[in-house]
Parts: C-alpha cells; structure tokens; sequence
C-alpha cells in the first residue's frame, strides 16, 4: 500500500464517519461538526494528491486546501449561527422537532 | 513498516480516525467537541507530515483555534433544560448508517482498485514566500473573492443570531 493509497483510506473513513453523524444524530450542532469532518477529509485528498502528484511546485492542491479552509470556517460561522437563532425561538437544537422555517 | 506505510502515519490516522468515531459515539456534546479537536489536531499532523506545513498551521490555527472554540460556544449558548441527548440517535438512523458505509465501501474499493500511479516521492520545496507569490498572482482572484465571502459571512452570522431588536422592542 503507497502513502497515497493510506492517505486516500484515511480521508475515505473520516468522511464517511462524518457522513454517519450528519444523517443520524439529532442535535444541530452535531450535524455541522459531522459537515466539518467531510470538508476535513475533502482537505486531506486535495492535499495528498497535491504531495504525491506530479508538479508539485506548482501548488495547486495546496491553494484548494487553503481556500477550502478558509469557506469551511465561514460555513462553521453561518451554521451555528443559524442553529442559535433558530434555539432562541423554539429552546431546542432537535432536528426532528425542527418542522417550520417562519418564526 | 506495516502494510507499507510508516509507524508514525499509522499512529496519526489511528488518532484521527479514533477522534472522528469518538464524536459519533459519545453522548455529551462537549465530549463531541473535545473529540472533534483531536481529528482536526491529527489532521494537522498528517498535513505536516504530508510536506504542507503552511496547510497544517493554517488547520491549526483556523479549525483548533477558531472552529472548535465556536462549536464550543455554540453548544454552550444553546444548552437549555432538557437538551441533555435522551435521544440521540434519530429515529432512521440505521438508514443513514447503511448509507454512510456503503459510501466507505465505494471509495475504499475505487481506491484500492485503481492503478498506483508513478509517485514523485521528491519532498517538494514550498516555502511562504513561493505560497505568497502564487497567492498575489495565480490565484489573486479567488483570494479577494474568499475575503469578500467571509466578510458577508461575518455580517450574516451576526444579523441571523443578533436578538430581534425591532419587534420585541430592546434586546433583552
């Protein structure tokens, strides 16, 4: 097994972990750190096929990372601050309760 | 060497996969968040010892210093009475556990399955000034579209979790 083909399992098993808590936890804020993961594992393939790729000097892989970090944290950012605006309505961050948008 | 990976890459993905499956599993929120560190902190190891220590800095300090800090506030703003998970599953959850591993197994089978490729095993040379240079010339648009994205996600963030001050008439 090459370090790439590691590196592709790990990112495999992280976001499918994350897959696993965005579709069955029920609370908000675990949904979006189920979201984090996948974006998290998204990075780790941009990165390591940027490492084992060839033209590695031109940094590609590495500015898409970058560039996913920085729209993850501004996702991060609007998530949970929608799931405090949307406790502060109905005290509750339970998705299965969640059933209208109007406040 | 097992499996033909090094020892230290198979601690830091044991790490982070050990991380990733712990904030699936526990029931405390907090606990979650805490373990949702520890994968970005794993991560961050497997970046530097991928070669990109700008990108595993940059996970650093973006995702342990800023994004945990907020999930952690987060969770702490909204624990009201009875938010205390008892139930934590929802109710089709082993709908979404067939799903999640039938993806795994898709991926892990294309990845195993494809051809290894020719591997520049060379370490690359980057340093910050040749990121910065291909930040202000290659990608200089992408990087003031990213600035304006997260200023407007900034304003956002804020208007949609400020209280309401027009209708209930002062913040309370």
């Amino acid at each position: 097994m090459s370090p790439l083909t590691g590196c592709l399992i790990v990112a495999a098993l992280v976001f499918a972990i994350g897959l696993a808590i965005a579709l069955t936890r029920r609370n908000a804020i675990l949904v979006l750190i189920g979201i984090e993961l996948m974006l998290n594992a998204a990075n780790l393939n941009l990165i390591a096929f940027w490492r084992f790729g060839p033209h590695a000097e031109l940094l590609t892989g590495m500015m898409f990372a970058i560039f996913s970090i920085a729209v993850a944290a501004a996702e991060a950012a609007v998530g949970l601050g929608l799931v405090i605006a949307y406790h502060r309505h109905s005290k509750s961050t339970d998705l299965d309760a969640m059933t209208r948008m109007k406040g | 060497m097992i499996f033909g990976l090094s020892v230290v890459f198979l601690l830091i993905a044991l790490v982070t996969v050990a991380g990733a499956l712990a904030a699936a599993l526990l029931r405390n929120l907090v606990h979650c968040a805490l373990s949702l560190t520890v994968t970005f902190a794993g991560l961050a190891l497997m970046y530097l010892q991928l070669d990109a220590q700008f990108a595993g800095f940059a996970q650093i300090l973006v995702y342990i210093g800023a994004v945990a800090i907020l999930v952690v506030f987060a969770i702490l703003l909204t624990r009201g009475a009875g938010t205390q998970m008892h139930q934590a599953y929802s109710s089709s959850w082993l709908l979404g556990l067939v799903i999640a591993a039938a993806v795994f197994a898709l991926l892990a089978w294309a990845v195993m399955k494809s051809l290894p490729s020719a591997v520049a095993t060379a370490t690359p040379v980057v340093s910050v000034k040749s990121i910065g240079y291909a930040l202000m010339g290659n990608y200089v648009l992408p990087l003031e579209i990213v600035a304006v994205l997260l200023t407007v996600a900034l304003l956002g963030a804020v208007i949609v979790a400020m209280p309401d001050v027009r209708r209930k008439g002062g913040v309370q």
